[in-house]
């Protein structure tokens, strides 16, 4: 099933132990479900707490007097404008203003950040950032950690039970509550929850822990993309790729207006595409009936025409219908309108519809 | 009397006076996960050994569940149209996919029986 290069999760024992059924993600052999299954694990995040594991996911650390200026450079950002805990959903974009990956840059101390990358970006990202820095007095760090998500709205409470006071942490924000530890109010579902990087001793007695909890599951990468879908956050490597850009991904409220003017790797590329508008956009879809419309089908208007495709689909166990998402003509992407995926040459109504499919329920206060 | 096979691509079929009724197996519904949409096919369709006749979709993907036999479609689980997940708690049961005609009925002897499905699944 998986190959020699597969890379594995340094607590597989404890995934194995609960059942899990392992698949091939991002290079890595990943918990898909857990003997509950995906739609059990969905709603039990949504209703109590998800314990997921993330180690596929890399964190870096960027320090030294250029620090700042270097992610100024790699990201449409003001690194030096972040308050100390304050995070940043960005990207790193190429010259064309592409998405090389969406990231989380988290301010620790005066000139020392914390990058959270994706698992299938990693490699490229590093070798961005460790090419940038040369430029800068900067050192780009990878970090070898357990990561760990508790996501839904027990975490904050099953966390205290574990003895992790997190009160005074809201949502995009992170701090260093122990030694080696990185810990941010964020997450992937749309719920109130936790990422925590953390040695693998630590993270072994932490699981432990929080499993003892009743309201704490192992939760698996197939609900891990139900969640993100129906909070309709993007995929990268699906809804957001090297040839999107912020702007088609409806994704500029993370570019603060006084950067766009800035200098970073891709800046002149966006401007321009800002100037004329994005030809197409990203937009929720939701079709009729049960049919879930999967990434790669087709999307056409109501006379035939290519509209866009979709590029993430499946079915929401919390909105109990299919949900997607994709890019269509920018013309098209007003909610409402009425277009057909094609799914194995049957045309299925879909709607374009505003996205979070759930609403979100972030602690911002 | 009734008589039941197996396909190596976990399919099921119970056969009674040249009807086939035909399923997935306990292990290819545990493969799939949660079922969330099952495509059913039209009454009278004919269909060759090898052809999709069903596609099965379970919150992450879409799977194809193939003739195992040649023949025409005869009936389909409607039930499945309300409650897909039937096939997720009742496989070989409630949870049945088609009736076909079978047009060869020399075609089951290449099948397996229960024994030789449960060595194959190991």
């Amino acid at each position: 099933m998986t190959g020699e290069d597969t890379k594995h999760l340094p607590l597989e024992d404890l995934h194995q132990a609960a059942g899990a059924r392992f698949g091939a993600f991002a290079g890595w052999s990943m918990p898909l479900t857990y003997p509950p299954g995906v739609m059990k694990e969905h709603l039990h995040t949504r209703e109590h707490a998800g314990l997921f594991d993330i180690s596929h996911m890399k964190l870096f650390a960027v320090s030294g007097p250029g620090a700042a200026a270097l992610l100024n450079r790699a990201c449409p950002l003001d690194a030096g404008a972040l308050d100390i805990s304050q995070s940043k959903y960005t990207f790193f974009l190429n010259e064309a203003a592409g998405i090389i990956d969406d990231l989380i840059v988290t301010r620790l101390g005066d000139d020392r950040f914390m990058v959270v990358a994706n698992a299938g970006n990693a490699v490229e990202d590093e070798r961005h950032l460790r090419a940038l820095a040369g430029d800068f007095d900067a050192r780009v760090e990878p970090l070898d950690r357990v990561f760990l998500a508790i996501q839904g709205p027990d975490a904050w409470a099953t966390l205290a039970r574990a003895g992790i006071e997190t009160g005074s942490l809201l949502f995009m924000h992170g701090i260093e509550p122990r030694k080696n530890w990185f810990m941010s109010r964020s997450g992937y579902t749309g719920e109130d929850g936790f990422e925590i990087g953390l040695p693998e001793a630590d993270a072994r007695d932490l699981v432990t822990t929080l499993l003892k909890d009743e309201r704490v599951q192992w939760i698996g990468l197939a609900a891990r993309d139900s969640l993100r879908l129906e909070a309709g956050l993007c995929l990268h490597g699906q809804d957001l790729t090297p040839g999107i850009d912020p702007a088609s991904a409806g994704l500029m409220w993370a570019i603060p207006k006084e950067v766009r003017a800035g200098h970073f790797i891709g800046a002149d590329a966006l401007r321009s595409i800002l100037e004329s508008g994005p030809a197409q956009k990203r937009v929720g879809l939701k079709p009729d009936g049960r049919q879930p419309v999967r990434a790669g089908a087709a999307l056409v208007d109501a006379d035939g025409n290519p509209a866009g495709h979709v590029t993430s689909g499946g079915f929401g166990p919390s909105t109990g219908h299919p949900v997607a998402m994709g890019y269509v003509d920018t013309a098209l992407a007003k909610a409402g309108t009425k277009l057909f995926a094609d799914v194995r040459g049957t045309k299925i109504p879909v709607d374009v519809t505003p996205l979070p499919f759930t609403p979100h329920r972030y602690r911002k206060g | 009397m009734a008589k039941t096979y197996f396909t190596e691509d976990h399919e099921w079929l119970r056969v009674d006076g040249g009807v086939a009724t035909v399923g997935i197996t306990d292990y290819a519904q545990e493969q799939l996960g949660d079922l969330v949409f099952v495509e059913l096919p039209e009454i009278g369709r004919k269909l060759a050994k090898g052809d999709t006749a069903v596609v099965v979709e379970s919150v992450k993907a879409a799977s194809d569940v193939y003739a195992p036999v040649d023949g025409e479609i005869t009936e389909a689980n409607a039930s499945l149209s309300a409650d897909p997940s039937l096939v997720n708690s009742a496989a070989t049961g409630d949870g049945w996919l088609w009736k076909m005609k079978l047009s060869d009925e020399s075609q089951l002897a290449s099948l397996m029986d229960e024994a030789a499905y449960k060595a194959h699944i190991g």
